[in-house]
């Protein structure tokens, strides 16, 4: 397995393993049994020094250090590659810490750590999919007091949300909210899915692997258990709607999946990329093979 | 006459640590029926109508709300959820500074459209056609529905505060100096535009003021409070024409003849 | 139309003013007052300045409070004792029951004569239009061009402002009415139509108590007088 070392033949002996001591990952592990118990519902938790500053996937890091096993394989993707300086930093850190054998097959892994972007290879039972969430509260930017935003919850008051869609559309014309669309989750708490495209939202509904949400910076940990439904919120008259490209992927021809722009030269020239790098991947060979 | 009272307060007292700010206050107030609170600063009023609309937690006494359908309840026994609920959905409350009652950075349409949306009103469309209904009944220029009311005049922001909070049909609602600090010509529009929506949407209303000529024109009844204690309550003519109590002949004989 | 059964019966009322600034200083204005008024009668009350007239009026329309006695108008086929009564019951009967015309209209700005005038009749559950055309039919009669039914009464003159009270006393057919010197500002002319309303109304079984100074309009209107400067009697 590429990646796998054994923890021992490292200096990491002077780390418990996955970094984390014993303690701590029972308290996290409490909190996300508690998460999992109420969908949708952030629960604190005791965020500890990470060896990485707020902003840089502390929250995530601690959900996968407290899950995670010697015979789990791990995928790291931010913003949908494998390959970019963050992915390949946190992959590598839990291969020195926890020992794990690693991979950027979405199909094989058993945890998947992401930043801002849902795999476009549909995930199944028993994958656990940890999303890195800077801002917890989905109605933050609309009710600063904290003390105010747990009682909205705790009554499930969430017309402040509606409103501002409300005014979405009043300016726009339509909702233009793109990426950290707010959802309900199970029909009771509102969540912020990160800041995923709202293209990625309907993956998260019904989804057959288990979601977990780390917010280092804020502290808390949310889940969304598997087969839980997760709608997006919208008016009748103007419902929830995805991104669609009058491109398709100039690597893999694919028309379904999320694309990067890339400006490939001097003149402008723009290409359009699958942002899921190991989807992408995995089209172009098939249809190498197929070809050949 | 109706069975229940839609409001009812007994011996409702709240102190600030030794200082008493309003003691003893009964009354019932019967649907349809506007009632004044007038007195000078400190007299207790303020106090009162917050006591009154569950924001303040009386230290005696109660306040009892006759609901449409389920009885009396106690204003301050209820829930959070049944009171805020309650807050929105029955009752009004407009605040003496309008900037206390709306969202100042939200579009007109969006303030009105709040309590509808609160209950699950879930078509643009719809919504929308209610807050321009009501922006016109409260005499704002249609053209200013998407605009905030950060740029509304003093005497917009208040109708535009009127209108956010009767959309939603409340029974009862409790008024603040609801024309405190505005220009005369101001006031007086929004005077008769209260007039004529009270007497149209039959509501009841708890309206605190200073102004004599204010209760004369809105109220059915009044209370005149000084230093925390009803001094005299009855019939507004009554009250304004025929005072009985020390302190309400020196407020009447105060006013100012233009 | 029954002269034997009153609607209106005042009994033991009396009236003081107590001037809390001047020392509690006490001026008993009425006392013992005794009276019934049945329909189709007009009771002009008479007496020296100052003897309380517009006081009693005040009194009956529950406007003032007495210190003591009893006023009972027969409101809805019953009798209902105003002294002491929730202010939802006066206004009640207020509405539907009994009338007032003051010596002075009480101005509310921005509204327009024509609905100065319909809102009792609003009130009590008349259509706008029925309400709108009944009004403009009293103002005509009462001589009020129409150029001005649209505008607030605010910068009318005295005579047409009360003409405007008039017309918005009028214009429910109250069973009672308490007439407070209605013809005091108006030319001989106008004069003579309202003293023809409120005699229409009297016909028509109305029971009216009036202060009128105007002998003649006292003379064309009265049935019957009470002296109020008959204290104790």
């Amino acid at each position: 397995m590429p990646g796998l070392q054994d923890a021992s033949s490292q200096d990491s002996g002077t780390y418990n393993y996955a970094y984390l001591d014993e303690q701590t990952k029972r308290m996290i592990r409490r909190a996300i049994l508690k998460a999992v118990a109420v969908p949708g519902y952030q629960v604190p938790f005791g965020g500890r020094e990470m060896p990485l500053p707020y902003g840089w996937g502390t929250g995530g890091i601690q959900v996968t250090a407290a899950i995670i096993g010697r015979d789990d394989i791990l995928k790291v993707i931010d913003q949908g590659a494998d390959d970019t300086t963050n992915a390949v930093s946190i992959r590598r850190f839990f291969a020195k810490v926890a020992g794990v054998a690693t991979t950027t097959r979405t199909e094989v892994a058993t945890v998947i750590q992401t930043r801002h972007r849902v795999p476009e290879t549909p995930l199944k039972e028993g994958q656990i999919l940890v999303l890195q969430v800077p801002i917890p509260e989905p109605l933050r930017m609309l009710e600063p007091r904290e003390t105010e935003t747990r009682t909205l919850h705790a009554l499930s008051e969430y017309g402040v949300m509606q409103v501002s869609l409300y005014e979405n559309i009043a300016r726009y014309g339509r909702i233009s909210k793109a990426y950290n669309y707010p959802v309900l989750v199970n029909g009771r708490y509102m969540m912020s899915p990160s800041p995923i495209p709202k293209f990625d939202n309907p993956k998260l509904d019904r989804n057959p692997a288990l979601q977990l949400y780390g917010a280092g910076r804020e502290k808390r940990i949310y889940a969304v258990p598997p087969h839980t439904p997760v709608k997006s919120l919208d008016f009748d008259d103007h419902p929830f709607e995805i991104e669609a490209w009058s491109e398709c992927c100039a690597l893999c021809g694919s028309k379904q999946s999320f694309l990067d722009e890339m400006i490939v030269d001097d003149n402008g020239k723009r290409l359009f990329i699958c942002s899921d790098t190991d989807y992408c991947q995995e089209r172009q060979q098939t249809r190498q093979k197929g070809e050949s | 006459m109706t069975a229940l009272p839609i409001l009812s307060a007994r011996s409702v007292t709240k102190h600030f640590g030794s200082r008493v700010a309003c003691r003893g206050v009964n009354f019932d107030l019967w649907p349809g029926e506007v009632l004044g609170i007038v007195g000078e600063s400190g007299s207790g009023k303020t106090t009162l109508l917050n006591c009154l609309a569950g924001r303040l937690l009386p230290d005696e006494g109660s306040v009892t709300y006759g609901t449409a359908s389920m009885g009396a309840v106690d204003v301050h026994s209820l829930s959070e959820a049944r009171r805020r609920r309650l807050a929105r959905t029955e009752w009004g409350f407009v605040n003496q500074d309008a900037r206390d009652g709306l969202r100042m950075a939200v579009s007109a349409g969006g303030n009105i459209g709040e309590r509808l949306m609160a209950v699950g009103a879930r078509n643009y469309g719809a919504i929308r056609r209610t807050a321009s209904d009501w922006l016109s009944r409260v005499e704002i220029d249609l053209d200013r529905l998407d605009d905030q009311p950060l740029t509304y005049s003093g005497g917009m922001r208040q109708r535009l505060q009127i209108a956010r909070n009767l959309v939603s049909n409340p029974r009862l609602v409790f008024m603040d100096e609801p024309t405190g600090g505005l220009d005369v010509s101001v006031q007086a529009r929004i005077l008769d535009l209260l007039r004529g929506l009270v007497d149209r949407m039959h509501l009841s209303a708890v309206l605190v003021t200073h102004d004599l000529g204010v209760a004369r024109l809105l109220t059915h009844r009044l209370m005149v409070m000084q230093g925390g204690a009803v001094v005299e309550h009855g019939l507004t003519d009554q009250v304004l024409d025929d005072p009985q109590h020390a302190y309400t002949q020196m407020l009447v004989a105060s006013i100012l003849p233009v | 139309m029954n002269a034997l059964h009153p609607v209106l019966r005042v009994s033991g009322l009396s009236k003081s003013f107590v001037m809390h600034a001047q020392g509690d200083l006490a001026l008993q204005v009425l006392n013992e007052i005794e009276l019934e008024v049945a329909p189709g009668e007009c009771l002009v009350l008479v007496g020296p300045s100052g003897a309380g007239k517009s006081t009693l009026l005040r009194l009956l329309y529950g406007n003032y409070r007495p210190q003591s006695g009893s006023i009972r108008v027969r409101h809805r086929d019953a009798w209902v004792e105003l002294v002491g009564a929730e202010p939802r019951m006066v206004l009640e009967v207020r509405r539907r029951t009994m009338g007032f015309v003051s010596q002075f209209l009480r101005v509310i700005p921005r509204v327009a004569a024509v609905d100065v005038v319909a809102e009792p009749m609003l009130q009590l559950g008349a259509s706008l239009d029925e309400a709108r055309r009944r009004a403009q039919f009293l103002l005509g009669v009462l001589g009020i061009p129409d150029r001005l039914w649209s505008l607030p009464p605010a910068t009318f003159s005295g005579g047409e402002q009360q003409r405007v009270n008039i017309a918005r006393s009028l214009i429910a057919d109250y069973p009672v009415l308490l007439l407070d010197e209605p013809t005091a500002s108006l030319d001989a002319e106008n004069r003579n139509h309202v003293v023809d309303l409120i005699r229409e109304r009297r016909n028509a079984g109305a029971a009216i108590v009036g202060v009128f100074h105007d002998a003649a309009v006292r003379d064309a209107l009265a049935t019957r007088q009470h002296d109020v400067a008959l204290l104790g009697a």
